[in-house]
């Protein structure tokens, strides 16, 4: 067996695997969470939630309406993206004049809401979800063993942030949302519907962390408060990626979770605060994020 | 004057509790080029701001076309074919140059081509891959001027599009000035720079205290050069 600085290969290789499961949820989610606040102004702390709703939402078609995993990964996203919309238009619309700390009061209790009502229904010890039949086992690597689905959710994960970047930086749609995220009195000055962007982001924002919390939901149990556990990490890496940089919430995202896979290894008791000291760190030396822009 | 396509009338506008204009009346043809003339915080940039749909404490009638815009949006107003080029310039720094140029959607026919375009601004087309705000402030001028010809509007409202520019890029805005009228297109012009203004226009509006206080014609300028002095305090 092959030992690398006295820790065996397979142990080693499986936390960095785990480590990038979880940076790619980061990723996902801190993507989001970036978009929205670009365009918004809005710290959107109710994206966790939104995380498990997605999840839930996956089970809960699974369970009444015989909907399977593949249809849920478009179907969950799109139902909560739309419960999105309708938050963006009722309740966040009237608070972009407003200072940033009652977009983020009102998300943080939104967040409550939606938790403490599913924690009501279906309790906290989490609802399993099966495995897709087609992701089922696993390949053996030599090194390690792989598990087909663990693969499965880097691969998608990787590919939705390239594509949303891909969205951002290279089309007309995308150029309206950077200069609407810029000035967006002059982008409305040319015509431009700047409040249904507005809607449409916030929707896709939230959207795609639904999706992540499909793609969470075999591997982790759903769980009223699998977003609330999660969502604390996506903030610290949204402030050492730089708020608002697309770039740098998908790349500190993927970069943190294998740091702190890494940690884990090599000195488990700091693998729960590595995330945090690496913010405070980086707020220290460039305080707007490795991705930040300084205004 | 050729049939008129803006009318201001009895505009008043606030931000917040300050009262800014304290109406403001004028027009302007079909084909002209009309100035607001007047100092620093007359109320020039609001009234142009106001048109637009972009100051929210508004009241009073603006009709551009025969039609009402006081209660509509922004981006209601745009369409209508009015395009703003703000003092500030509004380049957008994470757009490259063609990005910020194309940016403005084309809301009609009858919109300059993107050749016609680098034909005015050359160098918009050498610069096209460069972020947008690593233009020199001239170049950056142009650009916020060019990116409004593309899409169809009718009239073209530039806010100081002088300001803080050498004298020879004055004298070449001053030429665009004069093509885009000989183009047909309408437009309201904002200037601290008399004797610019005095180059292009057709008609003057001295602003100040929030409403319009004379009008010089072309024809007139010269006899009222006295006038215009005090008004301007130059």
């Amino acid at each position: 067996m092959v030992d690398i600085l006295g820790v065996p290969m397979p142990v080693l290789m499986g936390q960095l695997l785990l480590g990038l499961i979880n940076g790619a949820f980061y990723a996902v989610l801190s993507l989001g969470l970036a978009l929205i606040f670009g365009l918004l102004n809005i710290i959107n702390f109710a994206h966790g939630a939104f995380y498990m709703l997605g999840a839930f939402v996956a089970w809960l078609a699974l369970q009444y309406l015989g909907i399977g995993y593949w249809p849920a990964l478009i179907v969950a996203p799109l139902v909560v993206g739309v419960f999105g919309v309708i938050v963006e238009r009722l309740l966040l619309k009237r608070l972009y004049e407003l200072d940033h700390l009652y977009g983020l009061l009102l998300t943080f209790g939104l967040a409550l809401v939606i938790e403490g009502t599913f924690r009501q229904l279906y309790g906290i010890s989490g609802q399993p979800y099966q495995l897709p039949e087609s992701l089922s086992g696993g390949i053996n690597l030599g090194f390690m063993f792989l598990p087909k689905y663990r693969a499965w959710v880097i691969v998608a994960s990787l590919v939705m942030c390239l594509a949303t970047w891909l969205i951002i930086e290279r089309t007309k749609l995308g150029a309206l949302m950077r200069a609407a995220t810029e000035n967006p009195d002059l982008v409305r000055a040319f015509g431009v519907n700047v409040p249904l962007l507005v809607t449409l982001t916030y929707g896709f924002g939230v959207a795609l962390a639904a999706f992540a919390g499909v793609l969470a939901a075999p591997i982790y149990s759903v769980n009223p408060i699998m977003g609330s556990h999660l969502i604390i990490v996506v903030f610290a890496v949204v402030v050492i990626g730089g708020m608002g940089s697309i770039m740098g919430a998908v790349v500190s995202g993927f970069m943190l979770g294998v740091f702190e896979g890494l940690t884990r290894v090599f000195w488990p008791e700091a693998s729960s605060v590595v995330i945090f000291v690496i913010m405070a760190v980086v707020l220290m030396v460039k305080p707007a994020g490795l991705f930040g822009r300084t205004a | 004057m050729s049939e008129t396509l803006l009318s201001v009338r009895d505009l008043q506008a606030w931000y917040g509790e300050s009262h800014i204009l304290h109406g403001m009346a004028f027009e302007v043809g079909k084909g002209e080029v009309v100035t607001l003339l007047g100092r620093n915080g007359a109320g020039k940039t609001t009234t142009m701001r106001s048109i637009m749909g972009l100051v929210r404490q508004r009241q009073g009638s603006v009709t551009f076309d025969g039609r009402e815009t006081i209660a509509l949006q922004a981006n209601q107003v745009a369409r209508l074919g009015l395009a703003f080029c703000p003092e500030e310039r509004g380049i957008f720094s994470s757009l490259d140059v063609t990005e910020n140029l194309t940016l403005p959607p084309v809301i009609r026919g009858g919109g300059m081509s993107l050749d016609e375009v680098y034909e005015l601004f050359p160098i918009l087309r050498e610069r096209g891959g460069s972020q947008g705000t690593k233009l020199s402030g001239g170049e950056q001028q142009m650009l916020a001027i060019a990116r409004i010809l593309r899409t169809g509007a009718t009239m073209l409202l530039l806010d100081e599009p002088t300001e803080g520019l050498a004298p020879v890029i004055v004298e070449q805005i001053g030429q665009v000035i004069r093509t885009l009228r000989d183009r047909g297109f309408t437009i309201l012009l904002v200037e601290q720079n008399f004797r610019f203004a005095a180059g292009v226009a057709d008609r003057h509006y001295v602003v100040e205290h929030g409403e319009v206080i004379d009008m010089i014609p072309r024809a007139d300028v010269q006899a009222s050069r006295d006038k215009l002095k005090a008004y301007l305090g130059v």
